[in-house]
């Protein structure tokens, strides 16, 4: 028993089941982020925690009680929403003392904690405003102290800063991730941002098509997904994927690739994982940064394997120069050091960390090896 | 179902009630909505079967009160009036509240002004523009004795005491009344077009007559459908200013439905006759309202 | 000189629109021309066939004669009872149907059932069927509530009557609120009522402005319901202004037709140029579903 347990939960809405059996569960302190494509699921399981919705079938519990028909006001949660909801009418501490009024909570008390929560956020000189006078991201701060200062079980976070601009955004997840180490609190935090999910989380669930893809911490899901949705939705850019076959290279298994210029090239697997798969077709999955120039690889790796291929495009992006290749029919994109000289339609060589290497089948678009 | 009941065992009455609270709430509007609208639609809808004439009664004579309310004269009098007046009323209103509202549409000066004066009669009761328009058009003092008074001797204009012109001085009151509120509608429309579709039309070379003919006009459509409901139902509806402008006259030169139901049922006793030119009307109303309220709720969801 | 050219035809433009939109205002203001000017003159001016003209002796009298002495119907009481009656008849009508209607549109919004826009459908459709439909059942029902010709009674008839366009009024306007208001509430613990007093409430200032004018403005003007439902001492201010215009004996006093006309149309002009803005925005909202 974690300390939130979502076991074998369910969501339709007449005959459209938009929410497959689901199984999670976490232990307090953890920083959980479901994540995932517009209408995969993630909003409406984190209102089934919330108890904004029904839950169809199956089972909520947070630390042992089950939640089922408890309204959300009585699962001591709170939940910051992307629009901040916060109340037009009232001013800031009103904002942020409604809740605990309406739990009947002195006043106070009501007020020694709105002091300490504003305190924390450095939001004391706002407290008289009304949300209308403030920027977006004092709007955000105020969002997260009304949640704060209810002191609950499970904080749920619905894409708090998607309504943010770019450099806002990473201040403040910089200062969210920052109040989970200090509170130590167990959150649930929805985003369809996958950098957002790999630097917040503890462990990260990615949705598609209303079923939990991939459970995990977020070195496990951008090392190894589960899956050929997983691998291309998580890291940016997302992971190369391209066809391949697996052949048999003196005893240990290798990838064969068609490059653009109608040759073929072969690159041996960093383990014999799929040995006895000699002649299957593959997807082979490597990410952007596991294929480098020469002088770039990984030099603690032990898999590292150059391929010269014909160079389609170089897109410069300062710190790095991203290149392509045709391989397999699909366009491949490497990470280069800034500074190697190398142009469009030169051939050029390409060096593979095979230790990064993932592969999938095609048909299942599971991960295979 | 059976887990939450274990894991709240509060989950009682009181829980119950406070789910239900919203339909709590609702209940007193649907049971009037229920009783006041489509109850009094059926009980009329029944009456109109009967033989009630000053007071309801149930004697049951199929449709016999609608085959006397087509041959009674005065019934036939109120229908070529409501279609006379119906069809000038609306287009009238329609075409003046149109050329109103592009008029007001050029960036003139003092919009906010001319705005107000064009809508105010909106706020007035027919019954107050009734009584401005009867001794407005009174030949013996108003618009004819004014005109003579100033040397035109032989002037004529005496529609409001003309059974067959009679009906044309409702339409006048009627549009003074209305049209300023179709004005605001359409100007609510031409506002809400595209202004760079409007720049990109006149780099096209439009004119101003084209870019309204060919490019305003026909996106305008919501506002002409919602503006023909309005009047048509009002149409319809139309008593007040009737009663306030002829009383009807002269003669029954005047007569719409509204007023034929209201005289048939309180005036004359016959009650069956006045219910089923009530139900008629309602049949008209509906085929015109029913298809747009489902639309409108149907595009919504 | 093309240039020159170009200008003048735009002034001649400019002409041609400015007069046209000037006679339109001279259309719409000459019958309020004659209403005031004519209340404020001696009868004699008028059956003179002076109607256009200002008065040549100015006169309050006809106001004070259709305020205080004129005959309505059968007694000379002037206008003022009926003045009062229309007043206690709308306060209370305006006051019941916007709030019921307000928390109608709360629910149909916030608290959604399946079913709900059948049922908004249903009492929508109940704001445009012809009244005469439902005459004869209301006069009896009036009458066994012991409400027969009584004030009370039309404030409860436009009370009913009333509460199909607040409910379109505040349901249109809530749709727009955002739910997720709501649900920090909940969450917060507020329950149905107190989410709705504390929340929605306190932001529904415009759209109740905009619900209270047209709902003043219809019950004010309503003459049908007036006409049907009332004795000669519940009469609204619709009713005995027609009664006043219509009476047959004796000589026809314009002059104090048009003060009482003027009197009973005072409130709704004051409402509209006091709040024009929301009384256009209610007509619009009241023809338009939005």
């Amino acid at each position: 028993m974690g300390f939130l347990d979502i076991k074998q939960a369910t969501k339709s809405y007449g005959a459209v089941q938009v929410l497959h059996e689901t199984d999670i569960s976490i232990e307090e302190g953890e920083f959980l982020v479901l994540v995932g494509p517009s209408g995969c699921g993630k909003s409406t399981l984190l209102n089934m925690i919330a108890g904004l919705e029904d839950i169809t079938s199956g089972e909520i519990a947070i630390r042992d009680r089950s939640m089922n028909g408890v309204k959300p006001a009585d699962r001591n949660i709170a939940m910051v929403f992307q629009s901040y909801a916060l109340y037009p009418n009232m001013t800031v501490s009103g904002n942020i003392s409604f809740g605990m009024e309406m739990h009947g909570i002195e006043k106070s008390e009501r007020e020694k904690r709105i002091a300490q929560v504003s305190d924390l956020l450095q939001i004391k000189h706002l407290l008289d405003r009304k949300p209308g006078q403030l920027s977006g991201g004092q709007r955000q701060r105020v969002a997260m102290g009304r949640a704060l200062v209810r002191e609950p079980d499970v904080f749920l976070f619905d894409e708090p800063l998607s309504n943010l601009d770019a450099k806002l955004r990473v201040d403040m997840r910089t200062e969210i991730k920052k109040l989970h180490q200090k509170l130590g609190t167990t959150i649930v935090y929805v985003t369809h941002d996958q950098i957002e999910a790999l630097t917040l989380s503890t462990r990260i669930a990615v949705m598609f098509g209303g079923y939990v893809q991939q459970l995990g911490t977020p070195k496990e899901i951008y090392d190894n997904p589960a899956n050929m949705f997983v691998a291309g939705f998580m890291g940016s850019p997302s992971m190369n994927l391209f066809p391949a076959k697996v052949v048999s290279e003196n005893g240990q298994p290798a990838a064969e690739v068609s490059l653009a210029d109608g040759t073929k090239a072969s690159i041996p697997f960093a383990t014999d994982k799929l040995a006895s798969d000699v002649g299957r077709d593959i997807i082979l999955g490597i990410r952007p940064e596991a294929i480098t120039d020469r002088d770039g690889a990984d030099r603690n790796s032990q898999a590292v394997h150059i391929v010269d291929a014909p160079v389609e495009v170089t897109e410069p992006a300062g710190s790095d120069t991203f290149v392509v290749s045709q391989i397999g029919g699909k366009d491949v994109t490497g990470r280069f050091r800034a500074d190697v000289a190398v142009n469009a339609g030169e051939t050029f060589p390409f060096a593979f960390n095979m230790e990064k290497a993932v592969a999938f089948d095609p048909q299942s678009e599971n991960r295979i090896a | 179902m059976s887990i939450s009941e274990a894991a709240n065992p509060r989950g009682s009455v009181v829980d119950r009630l406070r789910d239900a609270l919203p339909k709590i709430v609702l209940s007193p509007t649907v049971a009037i909505v229920a009783i006041f609208v489509y109850g009094f639609i059926l009980f009329t809808l029944y009456l109109s079967f009967t033989d009630s004439r000053i007071l309801p009664t149930f004697g049951w004579v199929g449709w016999k009160n609608y085959e006397n309310l087509f041959r009674i004269r005065a019934w036939d009098t109120a229908v070529t009036n409501l279609v006379i007046f119906g069809v000038l009323y609306i287009v009238i209103c329609c075409a003046l509240g149109l050329l109103l509202a592009i008029l007001l549409d050029q960036r003139i000066r003092a919009e906010g002004f001319i705005r107000t004066v064009y809508l105010y009669p909106m706020a007035l009761s027919f019954i107050v523009t009734g009584v401005a328009w009867k001794w407005f058009l009174d030949p013996g003092i108003g618009v004819e004795a004014v005109v003579r008074g100033w040397g035109w001797t032989t002037f004529e204009f005496n529609w409001i005491k003309d059974s067959d012109m009679a009906i044309y001085t409702i339409v006048i009151a009627a549009v003074w009344q209305t049209s300023g509120f179709v004005m605001a509608m359409f100007l609510a429309g031409l506002r809400g077009i595209d202004s760079e579709m409007m720049k990109a039309a006149q780099i096209d070379g439009a004119s101003t007559f084209a870019l309204y003919r060919r490019i305003v006009i026909p996106q305008l459509r919501p506002a002409f459908m919602s503006a023909f409901v309005v009047l048509a139902h009002m149409a319809i509806k139309s008593y007040d200013l009737v009663i306030a402008l002829t009383g009807g006259g002269p003669g029954t030169a005047t007569e719409l439905p509204a007023t034929f139901m209201y005289s048939y049922t309180f005036t004359r006793n016959q009650m069956g006759i006045g219910a089923a030119s009530a139900v008629i009307m309602l049949m008209t109303i509906a085929a015109i309202i029913v298809p747009y309220l489902w639309s409108e709720l149907r595009e919504k969801k | 000189m093309a240039s020159a050219n170009a200008k003048s035809s735009f002034n001649l433009a400019r002409f041609v629109l400015y007069t046209l939109l000037a006679v339109f205002c001279i259309y719409y203001l000459l019958p309020l021309y004659v209403m005031v000017v004519n209340s404020l003159k001696p009868l004699s001016e008028i059956t003179a066939g002076g109607m256009m003209a200002l008065p040549q002796e100015w006169t309050f009298a006809p106001w004070l004669s259709a305020w205080s002495s004129a005959q309505v119907g059968v007694e000379a009481t002037g206008l003022r009872p009926y003045f009062l009656n229309s007043i206690i008849m709308v306060v209370p009508a305006v006051a019941l149907s916007t709030m019921v209607g307000a928390l109608n549109g709360y629910v149909l919004t916030k608290w959604t059932f399946p079913g709900a826009t059948i049922l908004f459908g249903l009492l929508l459709f109940g704001c445009f069927i012809p009244f005469q439909m439902v005459l004869i059942p209301m006069a009896r029902m009036l009458g066994l509530m012991g409400l027969a010709g009584s004030v009370p009674g039309l404030i409860f008839v436009h009370f009913v009557y009333g509460i199909g366009f607040s409910t379109l009024y505040f349901r249109n306007y809530y749709a727009a609120f955002p739910t997720e208001l709501v649900r920090a509430a909940q969450i917060d613990g507020a329950g149905f009522f107190r989410i709705f007093w504390r929340i929605l409430l306190p932001s529904s200032g415009p759209i109740a402005v905009v619900c209270i004018i047209w709902q003043f403005t219809n019950i004010w003007n309503d003459f049908l319901f007036g006409a049907s439902f009332s004795d000669f001492d519940s009469q609204p201010m619709t009713v005995a202004l027609n009664n006043l215009v219509q009476s047959s004996t004796g000589v026809k006093e314009y002059n104090v037709h048009f003060a009482g006309a003027i009197m009973a149309a005072l409130p709704t002009l004051f409402v509209y140029i006091v709040a024009g803005r929301y009384f256009v925005r209610g007509l619009m909202a009241g023809s338009v579903k939005g």
